[in-house]
């Protein structure tokens, strides 16, 4: 083992009133499954002195439905026991399915995908690279060598399950000190590389509120290969029809296209209201992708990115058609 | 004796399977002897600069610390090849890529190491990066080896056989196409690790997870100006190499100093992204090609230009150089034939020899250019390939001497088996099938440093009651040479693989063997164990003979005994025939040899490409692409391969699967790519190896054509398979699609680029169009060998 962890102080708490407390140290940071914080501990791209372990925390871990009909996923819940319910809405278990490996998903939590650091080919590198190419904006440098004229990261959003959640409407629980608050989970995010989510860093996600899926919806993620790899672009829709099969309510959420998931709301507006016909969908996919500006920050460069975000919005959006009896 | 072969052919598990399975056999980062110092090299983050003073003292006086060195305390060049010694083991006053070491620590734990290297301070004055071909041709810019500017060539090439304007003014259809080949790596699974020790008795040890140790040993003796009979050098059990580990490296020396310096066992494991500056991978080469045909398809003349991008060493560069150039003619019978080649310098991590060496580069170029001159002459590709078709038992141009070859039974295999005349170009869209042949050496004819001593020494040993024991310097590197050995002594001795004691590649108890690269280890360990074990049946059964008051001609080592031909039951068991010969003759200790026979041609480069032996392979790839996003499936992959014998079936089709897999990661998905100097992603995320669920089917044919010189016949296996799988997909999805992406790795955006590029009715094409103007060093004219006809 030639890469090794700094050292830092384990916390362990037992109970989320106790996390919460332990949180209130700026110094102190989660890990839930850590497959995502601890390669960065190990590049070195982060040093917490503290670091908290939710899985103690039983009341986080697990999957019910709650009195209102909506599917409750604790924060601790890894993501391989999403990928095999079948309470969770079946779009969610495939994309949860669709995240890394066997081996990270039966490891990873559904928390932490939801926190996932936004990820950039000149962060997520060892520490003589970084050294090398002159430590980044998000590395604590003062250029993002993405676009060095500007005065941002554009680090991406790289989950999988996020554009599946705002899809669906769903919602976070999150617990401080000052008490819990509900949000919708598209209010998490912004599109900022490194400020990249909106919740207050002594805040802890505590769980993830689906509610009752009565949407045809899809998830659509591109990468090289079949395992492993982060989505190239991930495009989540979600949909209502009526009988005549006119669209009346709809979502297109793409990931990995910015620092945020993004979502297509010119073309949503101009499927409501219609029925799925491949002009439309066509049309629908040229507007969804128009806004998209990727860069040359992970596999494949930035035009191909580009490219297949309206291939990928086609592609969702064929998914949600309602086939002829 | 009889010539029923009892173990040769039968697909046995590999000798160590048992121990490798449940964890017990040792790697390098296994081993931790009392005391052991973590050993750690500081690395450049500049790509080019000056080193004007390394200060050392802040970590030398970190508690914990038990060395610091840096270049200075190893300031002996070497490199693999007597004409590239232009390695320091630390960099001495100057780096030539990122992540060149530059100092190294031995400390008592990781964590002190590592602090250590960061209170190194090393001031450096930065220099111009050499990154790209363009940039090491120009004349201003300073020399990456040697003072002052000029251009950053390591070396040059130019040979012509036969008359190659005559061939062209000859041919009805002549076409020049051009061909880039990116650079990749082997990416063995166990990252590169050394342990070091030096004892009270002035003795120094290394173990390390090397393919050459013979190589390591006179480098470990040059370098630490030691005699080389006090030191040892042991290569441990390996996982993986494919040419990563054919090299002497810098952890290596660096290790073995920090011993001698400390008296304590010191350690180098690898990062996996040190591995990646430590490369020695694939040459990125670019290629020009200009092929003349008949109208019936047969080549008239090939004029082959090659530009290599070497890296910041020569390494195995020169050799590499004359590769992309030299087996073209092992396919296919070119009668006139021009190479001119360039390899330069750039500040990136130095390439040299992956699974193929020099030679899937060429091969992507003139497999996909055949496939289309096939399609200009109205022809299709198994026609134009058997038109041109080499022949066994015959010379080429450039004067390699062809032995057993069976391509011709390679193309009908995987032709038939895939159903490729009837699926060609009639696919449904989005589905292809393509095809491609390849060749290889059975072991490079002479070794990497002039001597007439032989390539490969075995020497057996029998103790009294009766086992016996296998000493051979060929490493295992995976490919299975131990078991190699054991098979064919077995064989000669009657005995089971199982039943012998392998003792390998340790330079204190093992005679000479070059090493495992070059596929040369089956054919030449091979043979010499075959020779020594032959000279120890004949003493065992002439003693067996003699107390049966019969002949040797008469009696068969088989199943554990010497027994009367026709009567297995007859005669002594093998344990009671040791004990008659051993009375009979003295200690039961015999050895053989094998040195390859005088194969090189009268020009300067004729050491490059000769071999006692050459592997052939014909492989066809289907395809399934997505003609939206670029997407490539595998379907199936056909491999054909004539091994000559197959020593062990069950091996070898592991050896054409991993080569097969090896080339369908280097055809689609890997690429050893920087960003100016810096590579754009050290690590096994970045850096896209196809995963299990990317394999295809694989079915492979094993074709048995007998060479006369190899060791029952057999010849190589594990790098030819690999060459033809790549231009295969390459032709595959031209087939498929309408599209040539005449670069590789052939990733989603080419192809959607070349697609998109299609539908503006440009050419449906990706890749390189022009090469930098180089005036080549004058033709060195060589005439065909004696009874070549050239038109």
């Amino acid at each position: 083992m030639t890469l090794r962890l700094p050292a830092f102080e384990l916390l362990t708490p037992q109970t989320l009133e106790a996390a919460v407390a332990m949180l209130a140290d700026p110094a102190a940071t989660i890990i839930g499954g850590g497959t995502d914080l601890l390669p960065k501990m190990k590049r070195r791209q982060v040093t917490p002195p503290t670091v908290v372990s939710l899985r103690g925390i039983t009341e986080m871990s697990g999957i019910h439905t709650d009195d209102e009909g909506r599917c409750v996923i604790g924060a601790s819940t890894v993501l391989e026991q999403i990928a095999i319910s079948t309470v969770v809405p079946p779009v969610l278990a495939a994309a949860a399915r669709q995240v890394a490996s066997p081996q990270i998903r039966n490891t990873a939590t559904i928390g932490g995908n939801l926190c996932l650091d936004t990820r950039c080919n000149y962060i997520d590198m060892p520490e003589l690279w970084r050294q090398a190419s002159g430590h980044c904006l998000k590395d604590g440098g003062e250029v993002c060598w993405i676009a060095p004229k500007g005065n941002r990261c554009w680090a991406i959003s790289s989950s999988d399950l996020v554009p599946v959640a705002i899809a669906l409407d769903c919602s976070v629980r999150l617990a401080s000190r000052d008490g819990d608050r509900v949000i919708p989970i598209e209010d998490l995010y912004q599109n900022d590389g490194i400020a990249h989510q909106t919740m207050s860093g002594d805040e802890i996600l505590v769980e993830l509120l689906v509610p009752r899926c009565d949407v045809r919806a899809t998830y659509r993620k591109l990468r090289r290969r079949d395992s492993i790899d982060f989505p190239l672009v991930g495009v989540a829709a979600a949909a209502r029809f009526d009988q005549t099969k006119t669209c009346t309510s709809a979502r297109i959420i793409i990931g990995a296209v910015a620092s945020a998931p993004l979502r297509a709301t010119d073309a949503e507006r101009l499927i409501v209201g219609r029925k799925l016909t491949e002009d439309v969908i066509e049309e629908a996919a040229q507007l969804a992708a128009r806004p998209v500006r990727t860069q040359d920050n992970t596999d494949m460069g930035s035009r191909y990115r580009k490219w297949m975000t309206s291939v990928y919005v086609s592609r969702a959006l064929r998914d949600l058609v309602v086939e002829d009896a | 004796m009889s010539a029923e072969r009892t173990v040769v052919g039968r697909r046995l598990p590999r000798v160590d399977a048992m121990l490798q399975t449940t964890g017990q056999l040792l790697y390098a980062d296994d081993l931790n002897p009392p005391g052991t110092l973590v050993g750690r090299q500081l690395r450049s983050p500049h790509a080019h600069a000056l080193i004007h003073r390394i200060d050392t003292a802040r970590a030398a006086a970190l508690p914990g610390v038990k060395a610091v060195i840096t270049g200075s305390d190893l300031p002996i060049t070497f490199g693999i090849l007597p004409v590239s010694q232009d390695e320091h083991a630390l960099a001495l006053n100057k780096v030539r890529h990122i992540g060149e070491p530059v100092a190294a620590v031995a400390a008592t734990d990781a964590e002190t190491a590592q602090r250590a290297l960061a209170l190194i301070d090393v001031h450096y004055e930065l220099l111009p990066e050499i990154v790209t071909l363009e940039q090491a041709l120009a004349d201003d810019q300073p020399l990456i080896h040697g003072d002052g500017t000029g251009q950053n060539i390591d070396r040059t090439a130019a040979l012509e056989f036969g008359d190659v304007d005559e061939g062209f003014a000859a041919a009805d259809h002549t076409r020049e196409d051009v061909y880039l080949f990116g650079g990749n790596t082997h990416a063995a699974l166990e990252t590169h690790a050394a342990l070091a020790t030096y004892g009270a008795d002035g003795k120094l040890t290394l173990w390390s997870s090397t393919q050459v140790p013979h190589y390591v040993h006179r480098t470990l003796a040059k370098v630490l100006e030691l005699p080389a009979a006090r030191i040892r050098v042991i290569a441990t059990p390996s996982g993986g190499g494919f040419g990563g580990k054919t090299d002497p490296f810098s952890h290596e020396l660096v290790a073995a100093k920090l011993a001698m310096l400390t008296g304590s066992p010191v350690k180098i494991n690898l990062s996996r992204e040190e591995v990646f500056y430590a490369h020695r991978g694939r040459h990125p080469v670019l290629m020009w090609v200009k092929t003349g045909f008949e109208n019936d398809g047969r080549i008239t003349a090939m004029h082959f230009k090659s530009f290599l991008d070497g890296g910041g060493f020569g390494s195995y560069g020169a050799a590499s150089l004359y590769y992309t150039g030299a087996m073209q003619t092992s396919t296919y019978r070119i009668p006139n034939y021009r190479f001119e080649g360039l390899r330069v310098f750039t500040n990136k991590p130095a390439c040299g020899p992956k699974r193929g060496h020099g030679t899937p580069q060429p091969r992507f170029a003139i497999e996909s250019q055949l496939d289309q001159a096939a399609a200009d002459l109205g022809l299709d590709p198994v026609t134009i390939r058997l038109r041109n078709l080499i022949e066994p038992f015959s010379m080429t141009v450039n004067h390699l001497r062809i032995t057993s070859c069976g391509l011709r039974e390679c193309i009908d295999e995987v032709v038939k088996a895939s159903d490729f005349t009837s699926k060609h170009g009639r696919l449904p869209a989005g589905k292809g099938i393509g095809l491609a042949l390849g060749s290889y050496l059975s072991g490079a004819g002479l070794p990497i440093y002039f001597n007439k001593m032989p390539q490969s020494e075995v020497q057996l040993k029998v103790d009294r009651g009766g086992g016996v024991t296998v000493y051979s310097m060929a490493a295992d590197i995976g490919q299975g040479s131990t078991t190699m050995l054991a098979t064919v002594v077995a064989e000669c001795l009657g005995l089971e693989p199982g039943d012998l004691t392998m003792v390998t590649a340790d330079t204190d108890l093992t005679p000479v063997d070059l090493g495992s690269y070059s596929s040369r280890v089956t054919f030449m360990a091979g043979n010499a164990a075959v020779e020594a074990a032959t000279k120890l049946r004949t003493r065992i059964v002439q003693a067996v003979a003699d107390k049966l008051e019969t002949v040797p001609e008469d009696l068969v080592a088989a199943a554990g005994r010497i027994s009367i031909a026709g009567d297995p039951n007859s005669g002594v068991s093998w344990a009671e025939a040791v004990v008659l010969a051993t009375a009979a003759s003295g200690p039961l200790v015999e050895s053989g040899s094998y040195t390859a026979p005088k194969l090189a041609g009268p020009y300067k480069g004729s050491g490059v490409g000769i071999s006692p032996a050459y592997s052939f392979s014909a492989c066809v790839v289907e395809v399934d692409c997505d003609a939206e996003t670029g997407i490539v499936k595998v379907d199936d992959v056909w491999l054909a391969h004539d091994i000559g014998t197959a020593i062990n079936p069950l091996l070898s089709e592991g050896q054409v699967e991993g080569g097969v897999y090896m080339g369908l990661g280097e055809a689609l998905f890997e690429e050893h790519s920087f960003r100016g100097a810096l590579h754009r992603g050290p690590s096994l995320l970045d850096y896209k190896m196809p995963t299990t669920l990317e394999m295809p089917r694989v079915h492979t044919f094993l074709i048995e054509s007998e060479d006369p010189e190899g060791p029952f016949g057999a010849k190589e296996v594990g790098q030819g398979p690999l060459l033809p799988v790549i231009p295969a997909v390459a032709n595959a999805i031209r087939d498929a699609l309408g599209v040539r992406i005449d670069e590789t790795p052939i990733t989603p955006d080419k192809i959607v680029a070349a697609l998109r590029a299609a539908g503006r009715r440009e050419p449906a094409r990706v890749g390189p169009t022009t090469v930098p103007k180089f005036k080549f060093p004058d033709l060195i004219r060589v005439a065909p060998p004696e009874g070549f006809t050239t038109s």
